[in-house]
């Protein structure tokens, strides 16, 4: 069994730390806006204070993401170039996951950028783009998955749980809360909410907890990026 | 000559969240539903800053703060 | 108004002006003829419309310096200066668009119902003398759905002056869903973009920017008809009737319990009294009448010597609205009849803004309640602290007149209120009610 590997550049090790932190970062991040986005009203905390803590935190993560991209480019062992940060798949080292990260980043991005000019932009064009941030989540934690160095300990595998529980309940929670109506909606909510564990859960026995995953993981591309 | 400026609520995009009151409690208050009553259009200086905070804050974006003409 | 208006040139067909005995100006074919008047009745009666003089230039005096010298004000309820509107759609750059309102969502009102069946062509004039005014090349007529012969005849109307080449610009009738709020002017525009006709609110207006984006005037069918009468006659004809502030004459919807309820063309300035009696005069003692329509004031007895202007009314809380003038005879349960408005009202909410959606409804069931007998003080302080909630509070101005009706019914019977608190519903409140009001059912559409 792979055990916590103690040798090795510490640029890896920050480019694992910092990847971890954000995407728990991001979780909560998330858990808080599908939290405060209904008509449910907090008790002992303001609306207002939830809302700040929702930004302060998307804007941790976002610290944490620099420092994760910066370590793995800069990192020898694997060679990636600058543009891997923000061109998904067309990196040399597990291209298609690595690319899953670039294209949540992608999307982080985007959000950030509309939310800090939100007031120009008006309520209807920001809130679409801000509804990305429901894909960004999910794509980071694939490409943690998938890319990562330290999917199979057991430790990381109770984070990924972690994460997923505390979106799925804040999903499930909103669900409850709601008011009549939009059915549609709601239900296709539910079912994406519960889906993401199940695929994950399901690729991640057929995937990386399977031996030899690191080799074929190297060369799996996607026909599109392409490696060499 | 200082300009004045007054809060306006779009009510067709406002959901009663609530976050302008929490904020601007001075001028903004909530009726039974959780909708903002405006008890004074007019916002002085020295809270000028809370009702811009107040105006950032609003997650559907319907407080604003006109510029008018005096 | 300082300075002296040149008059205006001389249509060609030498007719005198109307406005013989009585006050009649609108209505005077209608009441010469006692037919609706086709196209070859208004051409011969009026002459065509004077976008231009009969050599085709320009009108000496522009119509907007017309309309502002006569002093004419909109007919549709909020009597808003037709000339300051008029120069702000002109003022803008881009193509306007003219819109004339013949909704009349009013349930109370037949005013402009009447004057399209009976005078179309005079609206018609009005609306292509507006858009030549403010520069527009489209003039839309939003009619409602409901009233398919209405709709058939103003097809009708506009077929004849197409085929007579009558109009440089393009007219076009639309039959928009019926609802109380769909006449308001933003909602007609929304719909007219083809959204639902649900009031959009602003800024920016209808006048900066309404149908595809273009400035556009909305105005009330009558308000239309006196212009067209205007730009013929001159303001100063116009300003022979009525008071110095509020000139002209006005349609009149006179309805409840009076003998020949109906439609009647009177001054500005003719007190509601007379108004009753041109209607036949009260079947039975009067406690009070309803003035504005559902979302209007009431007024007890007492004061029906008032004028109808808006400078008489105001002292009272009152206005003259959209023309209507409901008369409840004294052993009428005035609580009961508000209670059976509001709930229409309330039904009738766009329910965009929350105010509306959740503060109307709560005011109608509290009215209901205090109606019924049901209620006490606490309900009753509670009723006003929500009615005085609803003004200045939603995208429109629905809610404001609900809370205008509510306030004004506890007000003018507050003596009913308090018997009702001490001892239960009055008799009166078992009979059937006065005021025929719309089930209180929400719109089925809004588009």
């Amino acid at each position: 069994m792979t055990t916590l590997a103690l040798t090795g550049s510490p640029l890896w090790y920050a480019s694992r730390a910092g990847g971890t932190l954000a995407l728990v970062l991001l979780t909560a991040t998330v858990v808080l806006g599908i939290a405060s986005g209904g008509r449910a009203a907090p008790r002992r905390i303001g609306r207002f204070e939830i809302g700040l803590l929702h930004r302060d935190l998307s804007l941790l993560t976002l610290v944490f993401l620099v420092v994760h991209v910066v370590t793995a480019v800069l990192d020898p062992y694997v060679h990636l170039g600058w543009a891997v940060s923000v061109v998904p798949f067309g990196a040399s080292y597990r291209p298609l996951w690595l690319g899953l990260g670039t294209a949540a980043l992608d999307l982080l991005l985007a959000v950030l950028l509309t939310s800090a000019l939100r007031l120009r932009l008006g309520v209807r064009r920001w809130k679409a783009v801000h509804w990305l941030a429901y894909a960004a989540w999910p794509l980071a934690l694939f490409h943690g998955a998938g890319a990562g160095t330290d999917t199979r300990l057991p430790l990381q595998l109770w984070l990924y749980a972690g994460c997923l529980a505390a979106v799925v309940a804040a999903v499930w929670w909103r669900l409850a809360k709601a008011g009549p109506g939009r059915v549609a909606g709601r239900l296709l909510a539910a079912t994406a909410a519960t889906s993401v564990p199940v695929v994950l859960g399901a690729f991640l026995v057929a995937g990386p907890l399977q031996p030899g995953w690191a080799q074929s993981a190297a060369a799996a591309t996607l026909s599109l990026g392409g490696a060499r | 000559m200082t300009r004045i400026r007054n809060l306006r609520v779009d009510r067709l995009a406002c959901t009663g969240r609530g976050l302008c009151a929490e904020l601007l409690p001075e001028l903004i208050g909530l009726d039974e539903w959780g909708y903002p009553v405006l008890k004074d259009r007019t916002v002085p200086a020295h809270l000028r800053a809370h009702a811009r905070r107040a105006v950032t804050a609003c997650p559907r974006l319907a407080l604003h703060l006109d510029r008018v003409r005096p | 108004m300082n300075r002296p208006v040149p008059p205006l040139r001389p249509d060609g067909h030498g007719a005198p002006p109307p406005g013989g005995p009585g006050d009649v100006r609108l209505l005077a074919d209608w009441y010469a003829t006692g037919r609706p008047a086709t196209l070859a009745d208004h051409l011969e009666r009026h002459g065509p419309p004077p976008v231009t003089a009969a050599d085709g230039s320009p009108p000496s005096v522009p119509l907007v310096e017309a309309v502002e010298a006569a002093g004419l004000t909109g007919r549709g309820g909020a009597g808003f200066p037709t000339a300051r509107k008029l120069r702000a759609v002109a003022g803008r750059r881009r193509r306007a668009v003219v819109v004339v309102n013949a909704m009349e969502s009013e349930p109370a009102s037949r005013k402009d119902q009447f004057l399209l069946a009976v005078a179309p062509h005079l609206v018609l004039d009005g609306a292509v003398l507006a858009a030549s005014a403010v520069g527009a090349d489209t003039v839309h007529v939003c009619l409602p759905r409901d009233r398919p012969a209405q709709y058939r005849r103003m097809d009708a109307a506009l077929d004849e002056r197409r085929r007579a080449r009558l109009d440089r610009v393009r007219l076009l009738a639309h039959a928009l869903p019926h609802t109380y709020v769909s006449s308001e002017s933003t909602a007609l525009v929304h719909w007219l973009n083809g959204g639902p006709a649900r009031p959009q609110g602003g800024p920016p207006g209808n006048r900066e920017r309404g149908v595809d984006r273009r400035p556009t005037l909305v105005s009330n069918a009558e308000t239309l008809a006196h212009l067209a009468l205007i730009a013929r006659h001159g303001p100063g004809w116009f300003r022979r009737l009525g008071t110095g502030d509020e000139p002209g004459t006005l349609l009149v919807t006179v309805a409840g319990a009076v003998a020949d309820p109906g439609v009647l063309e009177a001054a500005s300035g003719t007190p509601l009294a007379t108004l009753l009696g041109r209607a036949g005069g009260p079947t039975e003692p009067l406690g009070a009448v309803l003035l504005g329509g559902f979302a209007g004031t009431w007024l007890r007895a007492e004061h029906l010597h008032t004028p109808l202007t808006r400078r008489d009314l105001a002292p009272l809380g009152a206005a003259p609205g959209a023309g209507v003038l409901v008369a409840l005879p004294r052993s009428a349960c005035a609580l009961t009849e508000t209670a059976r408005l509001l709930g229409y009202l309330a039904a009738q909410s766009a329910r965009q803004c929350g105010p509306c959606r959740l503060g109307l409804p709560a005011v109608a069931e509290d009215f209901t309640v205090l109606a019924t007998g049901r209620a006490d003080q606490v309900l009753l302080s509670r009723l006003r602290h929500r009615t005085a909630l609803l003004p200045d509070r939603g995208a429109c101005r629905h809610p404001d007149g609900a809370a205008r009706l509510a306030a004004s019914a506890l007000d003018a019977f507050a003596e009913d209120v308090g018997h009702h608190l001490a001892h239960g519903p009055c008799p009166a409140a078992r009979r059937p009610p006065r005021i025929p009001v719309p089930p209180a059912t929400p719109p089925e559409t809004w588009r």
